[in-house]
């Protein structure tokens, strides 16, 4: 099993890198500079801000820096907020995301996969039919217009939880934030649990757990869920990229500081070294959910786990 | 003296777009304790899911009648109290070794868990007990196989292991459906030797469901024989051998190859095909096929009559 | 199809959408520019001229959600078009010559499957700066990719057939087998993803506009009308409500609908 796992590591590793060094070597033949946003500014002015950021050594020189900084987790300056590195953009703004985007991942899981259970056990009934017009609804309303809704019902008119703004170690603030974000991503899981609940509950080894005499949740729980979460398993890192992307809307609206908003107004500043940083940021958690469903993959199905190893 | 398994006019229907297909139609039959019963028949005949619904396992049909285990009315009865008799007194194996069994979950977790559940012991206490029992259907290393997987043992080992599974409660009845169909000839004849072996240590009743003569033959005491949801006969094992009343099962018989008779140019086989569940009600439902047939045979179901011991639903028996 | 009572509604609501985006104007025919500052942030209602309110600025929502429904559905075709037309060649394609150029091919699109669209299209926007051609390619991006996997599936399962044979051999070339043989046995899949991609690629505009990377002042989509109106929702909830819920209702209908077909011809992907 660890042998496993340090075979996936050792294959993230270098798409990682191949992600950083494309993503480099793009933004450096990109036409224009950081600085042509700004009012025009004297040729010699340029050249000492160029200068000053080291871009007016050779792409290899300024690559290998970068790689040298990265190492010591220096993302650079960000060429927009003078006063502040990446870093300590990044440093600021993270936990923030973080705290979102984990909290609807879990939101997703918790909530999905038991409604999507629950459909299938009453399979075809006004509420397996509803629960999975509700699903549709889910996947195929955007975040920026749920959460603004919600804000409305439930802010402007209910006055139960604020609309928009954030304290730190707040719950009521991120409550709706994470509803949204959660939404598509558990409307999903709960259609993908049914189909696959359906089809696992049709199998002959379920009927021998029930033949047992074995309560409906323990045929359930120990014999029915594993096996029907693999495609749920499949599912988790688009869902980790639907919720990243979602953030930067749902952190927008909501007010909330976290590194959304960053990648958004870098791409509009063009804040060569923010985005990179983001850039980074990003991939590196996708590639490590990836490694983490991979993980998963083996402990739901045994006949995987002991492929790899000698009997 | 209470039977162990008794069941009366019991129907097994499914809703379907073009109407209600009758899997079983009006069965009644006995099970004594320790009585080796054997129930053959086409695929079709209605044979598989009689038990399933004894067993409670018949899904979306409809159930009506009477099945009554050691006195007690299962049809109807709460999911709670109809689970403290299936699994542990009443218990079923299936015909599919291969996927029958849970492919996360080791062997020792899937026997033990039955004692966990039936009888309240520990999980070491069942893994203990569930040892024992694989002793007992004389699985090679059977310490060794409690904490592998499935996928890990071959068709004859799993068939052994669902065999101890439905024994580690004691119970007063064993249905077997198909135990030995998917499994190599030679195995066949090792499951029911175990089989055999079973019944004579711990006197279990045992309903031996099978579409092959030749595997009841060795080991019922009585044999129903189902054609198209119904009973067409009832009779002592060598009895039915020696002298079948009905039609059908003479026609059965000339199907099994002889090793001791003539040899035959061709094998004989049975014209037609089985009825569509949808077809007639009222009438002989063998009538098509039989060479026997008359008139009376296509407008009125014969009732299945005859002694205690033997009985036919034939108008015109042999 | 009578099966799926929903399906056939949200049909119905599609068209009703597309006949009022296309009809409105004609019912109350308010401009999208035009400045009223009488009638600034008013409420909606049926009695005033101005059914759905007006925004800041004093221009009438109606006309200018029913404008931006018109744009984000125009996107939505001509986009998709896109993705079908460079899908439905990539797969075609891929799927029939098969070995190992098929196996690069669908590398690629696994790789690309795995980036999120809005980071490649956040990347480019920094690269290149805003521009509304930019903003077409990546949104053609959006559905290509599955359409090409479908198509794909089907051309290789069309491939072993017994007329493909034929063909090859009275010595049809491999573009004309691909055009004339396969590409007509593929449309019932590729009618129902095509439905399907639609919505998705009308919500990645929206979602591009909302966040200001996507059309441009003065025109406006769905996208900018919901970012607009998300500034005002305290005060003038209407701005939101109005193209928030035109969009919602077009993307559920679309999604329904897709959903629907799909069931009904029962198609999966390769």
């Amino acid at each position: 099993m660890t042998r496993y796992f340090f075979t996936r590591l050792a294959g993230a590793i270098p798409t990682l890198f191949i992600i950083i060094t494309l993503t480099f070597f793009l933004m450096r033949a990109a036409p224009g500079g950081p600085f042509d946003q700004e009012q025009t500014l004297p040729p010699e002015i340029v050249a000492n801000l160029e200068s000053a950021y080291g871009l007016d050594q050779p792409v290899w020189v300024q690559y290998g820096r970068y790689l040298k900084s990265l190492l010591h987790g220096d993302f650079g300056p960000s060429f927009k907020y003078k006063d502040f590195t990446v870093t300590e953009l990044i440093g600021q703004g993270f936990p923030v995301t973080l705290q979102l985007g984990l909290m609807a991942m879990a939101l997703a899981l918790l909530a999905g996969v038991p409604l999507g259970t629950f459909a299938a056990l009453h399979h075809n009934s006004a509420a397996d039919y509803a629960t999975m017009s509700l699903a549709v609804a889910g996947i195929a309303i955007p975040s920026f217009v749920v959460l603004p809704f919600l804000g409305l019902l439930f802010g402007v008119y209910l006055h139960w939880l604020p609309v928009a703004g954030w304290e730190p170690g707040s719950l009521r603030h991120l409550a709706l934030p994470v509803l949204a974000l959660a939404l598509p991503p558990l409307a999903y899981i709960a259609r993908l649990t049914r189909g696959s609940m359906l089809e696992v509950l049709r199998s002959h080894y379920i009927r021998t757990a029930f033949a047992k005499g074995l309560p409906l949740h323990t045929v359930i729980m120990r014999h029915a869920l594993r096996p029907a979460l693999t495609p749920v398993a499949s599912y988790l890192v688009p869902a980790v990229a639907s919720i990243l992307t979602g953030s930067l809307v749902v952190e927008s609206i909501a007010g909330l500081p976290g590194i959304g908003r960053y990648l958004v107004q870098g791409a509009i500043n063009r804040d060569y070294t923010l985005v990179l940083g983001m850039v980074i940021i990003y991939s590196t958690l996708l590639i490590g959910m990836g490694l983490v469903v991979d993980l998963l993959y083996a402990w739901l199905d045994p006949r995987v786990r002991l492929a790899k190893e000698p009997f | 003296m209470v039977p162990t398994l008794s069941i009366d006019e019991l129907s097994v229907s499914f809703a379907h777009r073009t109407g209600t297909l009758g899997a079983v139609d009006g069965v009644s039959l006995r099970i004594a304790p320790a009585e080796c019963l054997g129930v053959v028949g086409e695929s079709g005949s209605g044979k598989t899911q009689l038990f399933l619904a004894v067993m409670g396992l018949a899904g979306n049909a409809r159930v009506r009648g009477s099945i009554r285990f050691e006195d007690k009315e299962l049809l109807g009865a709460t999911a709670r109290s109809a689970n403290r008799v299936r699994g542990s007194k009443l218990t079923m194996i299936f015909q599919d070794p291969m996927t029958s069994l849970t492919p996360h979950l080791t062997i020792g977790t899937q026997l033990a868990e039955v004692l966990v559940c039936h009888q309240g012991l520990s999980w070491r206490e069942g893994r203990d007990v569930a040892g024992r029992m694989l002793e007992r259907v004389r699985i090679p290393e059977p310490r060794r196989r409690l904490s592998q997987y499935p996928h890990e043992l071959s068709g004859g080992m799993r068939q052994r292991v669902m065999l101890a599974m439905s024994l580690l409660c004691e119970p007063a009845l064993v249905i077997a459906d198909e135990p030995t169909t998917a499994l190599d000839v030679t195995i066949q004849a090792q499951i029911i030797e175990l089989l055999r072996a079973m019944r004579g240590e711990a006197g279990t009743a045992l309903a031996l469901v099978s579409h092959d003569l030749a595997v009841v033959a060795g080991l019922a005491d009585r044999i129903l024989v189902m054609y198209a949801g119904r009973i067409v006969e009832n009779a002592a094992a060598g009895e039915l051998f020696r002298q079948p009343r009905h039609p059908y099962t003479a026609e059965l018989l000339k199907c099994v190859p002889s090793l001791s008779g003539p040899r035959l140019a061709r094998l004989p086989t049975l014209a037609g095909q089985p009825p569509q569940p949808g077809d007639a009600l009222q009438a002989c439902r063998f009538a098509p096929r039989c060479p026997r047939a008359a008139d009376r045979c296509r407008i009125e179901r014969p009732a299945l009559m005859g002694t205690s011991t033997s009985q036919v639903a034939c108008h015109f028996p042999l | 199809m009578r099966a799926n009572p929903a399906a056939i509604l949200a049909l119905a609501v599609i068209c009703a959408l597309v006949a009022l985006t296309l009809l409105g104007p004609w019912l109350n025919p308010n401009n999208t520019q035009a400045l009223d500052w009488l009638h600034v942030a008013a409420r909606p209602g049926l009695q005033s001229a101005h059914w759905f309110g007006t925004d800041r600025l004093g221009r009438d929502l109606y006309a200018r959600t029913l404008a931006g429904t018109r744009v984000s559905i125009a996107i939505g075709l001509v986009a998709s078009i896109l993705s079908i037309v460079v899908g439905v060649g990539y797969g075609a394609v891929s799927g029939y010559v098969g070995g190992r150029t098929d196996q690069a091919m669908m590398r690629v699109i696994e790789i690309l499957s795995g980036l999120p669209l809005i980071f490649f299209v956040i990347f480019l926007t920094v690269i290149f700066g805003r521009s509304e051609s930019l903003l077409f390619i990546s949104i053609g991006a959006v559905g290509w990719l599955t359409m090409a996997r479908i198509v794909r599936g089907q051309t290789l399962s069309i491939r072993r057939q017994d007329f493909i044979a034929a063909a090859v051999a009275s010595g049809a070339s491999s573009g004309r087998i691909i055009a004339k043989h396969v590409v007509p046995n593929v449309v019932g899949p590729v009618v129902v993803y095509a439905t399907l991609t639609v919505p998705q690629i009308i919500l990645f505009e929206s979602f591009l506009s909302f966040l200001g990377l996507g059309i441009q002042e003065p025109g406006a989509s769905l996208g900018t009308l919901i970012s607009e109106g998300v500034g005002e929702m305290e005060a003038a909830p209407w701005m939101l409500l109005v193209p928030g819920g035109f969009l919602a209702v077009l993307l559920l209908s679309l999604n329904i609908f897709g959903d629907g077909l799909r069931d009904a011809l029962d198609v999966r992907e390769g």
